[in-house]
């Protein structure tokens, strides 16, 4: 029988969160280690498991895999959330890909100096309102499916409801504008794996704190 | 039959070299429009033509496709580049970020400030050394073959290749010390397809140069 996988990271979002919202909507339990220590960090890399020397990390399937997009494709292809071919496969790629980069926005935001992570902040509720959320938007209407591509759940979905969700915290509003995104929501929100992960208790991060800073500072050294 | 692709950027490396570097290690012909004014943007979003309104754009199998990882994850699949499994595929994914990752800080160099460049040229070259370059000549070490997955030319190779080009550009004495990814790089160079994109004339760019990053910063209106 399979050992559950292993993520290494800290204890915050990051760019370890989507990953965690991959496993969780897949229905696959995941244990973590938290990195609180230099030391930890350092025997990771001394251990040889980081290959260029970075978390995430994620152990599965008898291999260690780092950057982040790795493992998100792979989970995504095991899992079934990657498309029937290689057409729909680009089209979650191409969706999946605009709304990470977003969510990798508000993870460095946290670490900017207050001015600075005010205006990238206010950046990425730009962008959400006039770039990514009318696009996903047009999507849904085009096709009047439940789900961004082939009709089907998919990596894509999961992106975008995190998307949602955490530019929902900087703005409460954001979704004034688009209905369709507002049903998505709902709808993905009670897909009951999904349902359970954003109940309290679940693996799902908080947004960075100064704590969550500081230990990230602190074990990185910058 | 289905047309060639056409690539639409500016006429310059930027986000595209990766992409043409692929199509043409796996033999394929394409073709490219290139954005000289920022008007030439401007239509290209105006048209809806942009999912994102954002270059790369690769127009493809009737679809237009952008996100330069897509696009390459697509293309590596097209043309058998990406491994024969999902093992393979998530090793050559995360040796494929850790070029990008690198690709990107060599990338922006020459939007670095004048008075940051040499700070920034140093750190680079750093990470090349003491990062990058270790972790895949220890790959290569590991299993003693000729290509870093699955004893087969994939992505990974062409991306690392592309790569180490601009290495060897930035600083010849960075690949000193490591022999096997010196071998990777003339193995793959001399791959018929490869070999003819590395000679003048191909459709392969040069280096960005003064007036090439205005011409950029023109079409981009990047200040």
């Amino acid at each position: 029988m399979a050992a559950k996988p292993k993520l290494w990271y800290f204890h915050g979002r990051g760019r370890m969160e989507s990953i965690r919202w991959l496993l969780a909507a897949a229905g696959v339990e995941f244990e973590e280690e938290f990195l609180e220590t230099r030391e930890q960090y350092e025997k990771l890399q001394k251990d040889g498991r980081l290959l260029f020397g970075q978390v995430p990390l994620v152990e599965i399937d008898g291999m260690e895999l780092t950057q982040t997009r790795a493992i998100l494709s792979y989970l995504a292809a095991k899992y079934n959330l990657h498309g029937k071919d290689p057409k729909e496969t680009v089209r979650i790629d191409m969706y999946a890909d605009g709304t990470l980069e977003l969510m990798l926005m508000v993870a460095l935001a946290a670490f900017k100096p207050p001015e600075e992570k005010e205006e990238s902040l206010a950046l990425v509720l730009k962008k959400a309102k006039t770039r990514y959320f009318p696009v996903f938007e047009k999507i849904l209407k085009d096709h009047g499916e439940d789900f961004l591509v082939g009709n089907k759940f998919s990596w894509a979905d999961i992106q975008l409801l995190e998307a949602i969700l955490t530019v929902e915290e900087l703005d409460a509003s954001v979704l004034s504008d688009f209905p369709l995104l507002k049903e998505f929501k709902t709808r993905i929100s009670n897909i009951p794996t999904i349902k359970k992960f954003l109940q309290p208790g679940s693996q799902r991060k908080p947004p960075p704190d100064s704590h969550y800073v500081e230990v990230v500072r602190n074990v990185l050294q910058f | 039959m289905s047309g060639k692709p056409i690539l639409h950027y500016f006429n310059g490396r930027g986000r595209m070299e990766c992409i043409r570097w692929l199509l043409a290690a796996a033999g394929v012909e394409f073709e490219e429009k290139f954005m000289e004014k920022p008007e030439d943007l401007d239509k290209l979003r105006n048209d809806g033509s942009l999912m994102f309104q954002q270059v790369p754009m690769v127009e493809i199998d009737g679809m237009k496709l952008v996100q330069t990882r897509a696009i390459l994850n697509y293309v590596a699949t097209k043309y058998n580049l990406y491994g024969k499994d999902m093992k393979e595929r998530a090793l050559i994914d995360m040796y494929s970020e850790g070029v990008v990752d690198l690709g990107e800080m060599i990338l922006l160099l020459p939007l670095c400030p004048p008075d940051q460049k040499d700070a920034k040229i140093t750190q680079i070259k750093e990470s090349t050394t003491n990062r990058y370059l270790p972790a895949f000549e220890k790959v290569l070490k590991s299993h003693g073959q000729d290509y870093l997955v699955g004893n087969k030319l994939s992505k990974a190779d062409i991306h690392l290749v592309e790569l180490l080009y601009y290495v060897e550009e930035l600083d010849p004495s960075l690949l000193a010390n490591f022999p096997l990814l010196k071998g990777l790089k003339t193995r793959v160079s001399n791959l018929p397809a490869v070999k003819k994109f590395l000679q003048p004339g191909s459709q392969r760019k040069p280096p960005m140069d003064e007036k090439g990053l205005e011409e950029a910063k023109r079409i981009f209106r990047i200040k």
